[in-house]
């Protein structure tokens, strides 16, 4: 990606929201925004940046909207107002953070969130979008217009909930990399820029728990395409950058003393983040920020993985005790119960449920992880 | 979360090929319906017809690696018919589109309430462990 790609992905959307906040008429307004693109990305590497290039941007953009609002002749009235783009605009106004709200306004499905906020704020085109979620290009145009007209009504400047923008965010995170796009890699971006323009402690949380899961992504698969868990982590590959940034941005975040969700999941990957080796884990620590994090969300995940840290600090034993208590249809449940029947020296039943839970994998890597587990077991037990 | 629609019909031809010019009009205005609907809504990824069972062949390989094909089929078995390939937001919204394609309609307009078989895609990529 050019230097100029990135200075356009920026800008896009700050041309986006100045004209949303003039005109209204998301549709449009985007429209006009993707061809000021097209006609910056032909003009300028051949002719060099524009001294201004936001004001260059903004300019041919708005020509295009007011292009647009004339050819409208049901809007003849609001042409002459729109004819006459006050000169005092305040010229280095960002409308960005309105328009991230927009985008994941919460009556928009995750999936159409996601898809406008790429677009829209994140200034990847709808090939690049389809590419990365493994559609085809004209189902995620569908899903972007219709997104579109979904939001179209909602005004502008509202304030947004900042809630569902962050879990949008997290989902583009989680959703990692295909294709050409690294969309954990644009998940950071989008939430850094968040944090830069809002003082707010979860997302602060969000960015930490972001930069301290990515530092671990270099060690999370092996060469051969296997997930290494955690436990078996080749730790030098860690991001040591990412770690320290995460860590300093969590630190702030959890001084305001407003703990939430994301916070505490920081919390915990700062945790390990901070072993050495996997034996120098603090478990202890761990299963109590879990304590507070079942607290906050009462979400089962949770509450499994709240089962898995007590097995490491108290026992299997008190593992499988507490895993007990939690419904066994729970995804990873018996996968958790297969480790800690092993660690407890219950090989039979640990090679049974570890088959058990390969069966129910959710995805290929993790259904081969659990397989393996398994014949490991199994053959140790033949010999 | 991506799901695959299965449409699983009896062996032997297609039943629909006894259907009168009406029926059978209705039933493609029905299905062109429901696709169209799924592409608006930004939900398809795919979507396949399959021939009919009595063209079907399986194949196996020999002992020399070149290929032994079998068919045609008893009529009780049952063969995928076609399928579609969504992208929706929960297992409830693919369930409720497979039973809005097993309605689809059949001899006199009646719905025929076909099996429809409901599979999730495996995941990708894959969480941490």
């Amino acid at each position: 990606v050019t230097n100029v790609q990135h200075l356009l992905r920026d800008l896009a959307p700050q041309v986006l929201g100045m004209l949303l906040r003039r005109y209204g008429d998301f549709a449009a307004a985007e429209d006009a925004v993707q061809e000021a693109l097209i006609a910056a990305a032909d003009t300028w590497p051949r002719e060099g940046l524009p001294d201004k290039p936001r004001a260059w941007l903004t300019q041919v953009a708005t020509r295009r909207m007011i292009d647009h609002i004339r050819a409208e002749s049901a809007r003849r009235e609001r042409e002459a107002a729109a004819a006459e783009p006050s000169q005092d605009e305040t010229p280095e106004r960002d409308d960005t953070l309105e328009l991230l709200f927009m985008c994941c306004h919460p009556a928009l499905s995750p999936a159409s969130a996601i898809a406008l906020t790429l677009r829209a704020v994140g200034g990847l085109t709808t090939r690049q979008i389809a590419q990365a979620y493994l559609v085809p290009e004209a189902t995620m145009a569908q899903r972007i217009s219709r997104a579109k007209r979904t939001v179209s009504g909602v005004r502008f400047n509202q304030p947004g909930d900042v809630a569902t923008v962050l879990r949008v965010l997290y989902l583009v995170f989680n959703e990692g990399y295909s294709g050409d796009v690294d969309l954990a890699a644009e998940a950071i971006r989008l939430t850094r820029q968040l944090a830069a323009k809002i003082n707010h402690e979860e997302v602060a949380g969000l960015l930490a728990l972001m930069l301290l899961q990515h530092a671990r992504r270099p060690a999370r698969t092996g060469p051969d395409g296997r997930l290494v868990p955690l436990a078996e982590q080749d730790r030098s590959l860690w991001n040591t950058r990412l770690i320290a940034e995460g860590v300093d941005v969590l630190q702030a975040a959890v001084g305001r003393d407003r703990l939430g969700d994301f916070q505490a999941q920081a919390a915990i990957a700062a945790l390990h983040a901070d072993a050495r080796t996997a034996e120098e884990t603090d478990w202890v620590q761990i299963v109590e920020w879990y304590d507070e994090l079942v607290r906050l969300t009462d979400n089962p995940v949770a509450r499994l993985n709240r089962a898995v840290a007590v097995g490491q600090a108290d026992g299997p034993r008190a593992g499988l005790a507490a895993l007990a208590e939690l419904d066994p249809a729970l995804p990873r449940h018996t996968a958790a119960a297969a480790y800690m029947h092993e660690r407890d020296g219950d090989p039979v039943t640990a090679a049974r449920l570890y088959a058990e839970a390969a069966r129910s994998a959710p995805s290929l890597p993790e259904r081969d992880h659990l397989t393996r587990q398994a014949a490991r077991l199994n053959a140790q037990l033949r010999s | 979360m991506k799901y695959m629609l299965m449409m699983n019909v009896p062996g032997g031809a297609y039943p629909y090929t006894q259907w009168s010019a009406q029926d059978w009009q209705r039933h493609l205005a029905f299905l062109k319906s429901f696709n169209a609907k799924l592409t608006q809504a930004g939900e398809l990824v795919a979507i396949e017809a399959l021939s009919a069972p009595d063209q079907a062949k399986r194949v196996r390989a020999g002992d020399d690696g070149q290929p032994i094909t079998d068919g045609v089929f008893p009529e009780a078995k049952e063969f995928l018919a076609g399928y579609w390939l969504v992208d929706v937001d929960t297992p409830q919204r693919a369930y409720q589109l497979a039973a809005e394609a097993s309605a689809a309609p059949g001899p006199g307009g009646k719905p025929l309430n076909m099996d429809i078989e409901v599979r999730q895609l495996m995941r990708s990529p894959a969480e941490e462990l």
